[in-house]
């Protein structure tokens, strides 16, 4: 059962698919770009549509999805924790 | 085997100029906000017609007044609509719109308040209409061509599942669409931040490209301006943080995805400004969801790809407008707004073609008569687009 997609390889994060994830699961991931699957730790609770890190990350680190820069860390983030406003921030505006 | 081909045909309503369209709407269209009760009693009166109320057209002036006349007489002018009926408080601008849409052929009356006040212009006003409906109820559909229908496309309340599922679904029914000569849109200036790039290096050529950064600077200029923080609080909208989305560049990339891998972007457009000829089209727009598919409608589109993750529920008055869906949790809880389920995708059930096939089906069946949810449901969101404050 698949748990987060990713969109490409190279990308930091992962989104979940499923509602109700709980800290301590082991999610499996499919990355849609290569077809691949992979696994993670929930750090915490994630809902659906919510990110997952899958990589480790650094405070300053760039977020990538699609491939793409989407925004910086503003704290450090560990594999299978959960990404979001709290802990990333545009670089736009 | 894809869902459509060169042979593909739907059944749609070709118009006095030629222009095929796949509704056939009477509307009762204001001039201005004080016309507004005037046409909902002609419409009232006569089973068929449709008012399209709006708050605006007084004391406007400049290209603010440009766009509202060229947001109303391609209203007025899309090929779902008929006939149109014009009421406006004075003659002079009610005149002007009337003589707009005139120039495609088609019928259309313009009645004024002063003068007569809402009594006389209602009566004679649902005369006209009462011959409008009637003669409209008489049309009958034609098979059509795909190189002959134009389809618009915005998304709306994304989340994160928008850009995985529910847009790229539209990415793939417009790479399937583009080779056929149909005419496309996207527009939303301001939610392509993060993603321009990708944008600009889809344009046919250096001119194309040129215009498309002058537009998509112009309006980050205005966000210099008028911004109080960093737009964290507007954008991404507090629906997308909820949904999952957690900036603004995130959000783009997914917007994106709905211009598929192929098309090539061949041209760029005003507000509401109608196309020259076949191919993907940018128009410069609001992100706002109701006043973008109102300025595609406008500018003569008529069918729209609406995806959505956390649910939009929007509809326009004479563009159908198909909601795409791939979460799993707004398709089970909100099934009534729903046109097309992609949830599969996401647990890997179907692949991004099937999904495009699926929407390509939905389109078909919508411009051969179906209506979408959001047209059964009555949704009829009217929404011009003010440029900046009135005379």
């Amino acid at each position: 059962m698949i748990h987060f997609v990713v969109h490409d390889e190279g990308d930091s994060v992962g989104v979940v698919v499923v509602e109700g994830i709980k800290t301590g699961e082991t999610l499996e991931g499919w990355i849609m770009d290569q077809d691949k699957t992979i696994h993670a730790i929930a750090k915490n609770d994630i809902p659906i549509g919510h990110k997952l890190a899958i990589k480790q990350l650094a405070s300053g680190d760039t977020v990538i999805k699609y491939g793409v820069d989407i925004g910086k860390c503003v704290a450090p983030i560990a594999i299978g924790e959960h990404l979001h406003v709290h802990n990333v921030k545009t670089k736009r505006w | 085997m894809t869902a459509i081909s060169k042979d593909t045909t739907f059944l749609g309503y070709r118009r006095e100029n030629g222009r095929v369209g796949v509704r056939n709407h009477v509307i009762i269209l204001p001039v201005d906000d004080l016309s507004n009760a005037a046409c909902e009693a002609v419409a009232n009166n006569i089973k068929g017609a449709m008012a399209i109320p709006h708050p605006y057209g007084r004391l406007q002036f400049g290209a603010d007044l440009d766009l509202h006349f060229r947001t109303l007489i391609g209203t007025g002018s899309n090929p779902n609509v008929a006939a149109v009926i014009v009421i406006g408080i004075e003659p002079q601008w009610t005149g002007k719109i009337v003589e707009g849409i005139r120039k495609t052929g088609k019928p259309v009356e313009g009645f004024w308040i002063e003068r007569n006040g809402d009594h006389k212009t209602i009566m004679n006003a649902s005369r006209q209409a009462k011959d409008y409906v009637q003669w409209a109820s008489e049309i009958q559909r034609v098979p059509c061509k795909l190189d002959e229908l134009w389809v618009s496309t915005k998304c709306g309340e994304s989340d994160t599942t928008s850009g995985c599922g529910a847009n790229p679904t539209v990415g793939d029914a417009f790479d399937k669409l583009y080779p056929l000569g149909a005419t496309l849109v996207f527009g939303e200036t301001t939610e392509l931040t993060g993603g321009e790039h990708l944008v600009a290096a889809r344009c046919r050529n250096d001119e194309v490209r040129k215009k498309f950064q002058f537009v998509f600077d112009r309006y980050q200029k205005i966000i210099d301006v008028n911004k109080t923080s960093d737009l964290s609080d507007s954008q991404p909208t507090k629906g997308n943080i909820e949904g999952g989305l957690t900036t603004i560049e995130e959000k783009a990339l997914g917007n994106i995805q709905k211009i598929g891998k192929k098309c090539i972007v061949d041209g760029v457009l005003d507000k509401g400004e109608e196309p020259t000829h076949p191919g993907l089209w940018f128009m410069d727009s609001s992100s706002a969801a109701a006043e973008m598919v109102t300025l595609c409608a406008a500018a003569g589109y008529v069918v729209h790809f609406f995806p959505t993750g956390q649910g939009n529920v929007i509809g326009n008055p004479i563009l159908p407008v198909i909601k795409i869906c791939a979460n799993p949790r707004t398709v089970k809880e909100m099934p009534e707004h729903m046109d097309v389920d992609t949830s599969g995708l996401l647990r890997r059930e179907i692949n991004m073609s099937d999904a495009g096939d699926k929407l390509l089906e939905c389109m078909l069946r919508t411009a051969n008569g179906r209506l979408t949810a959001a047209e059964a449901l009555g949704h009829r969101e009217f929404v011009l687009t003010r440029l900046y404050e009135s005379a």
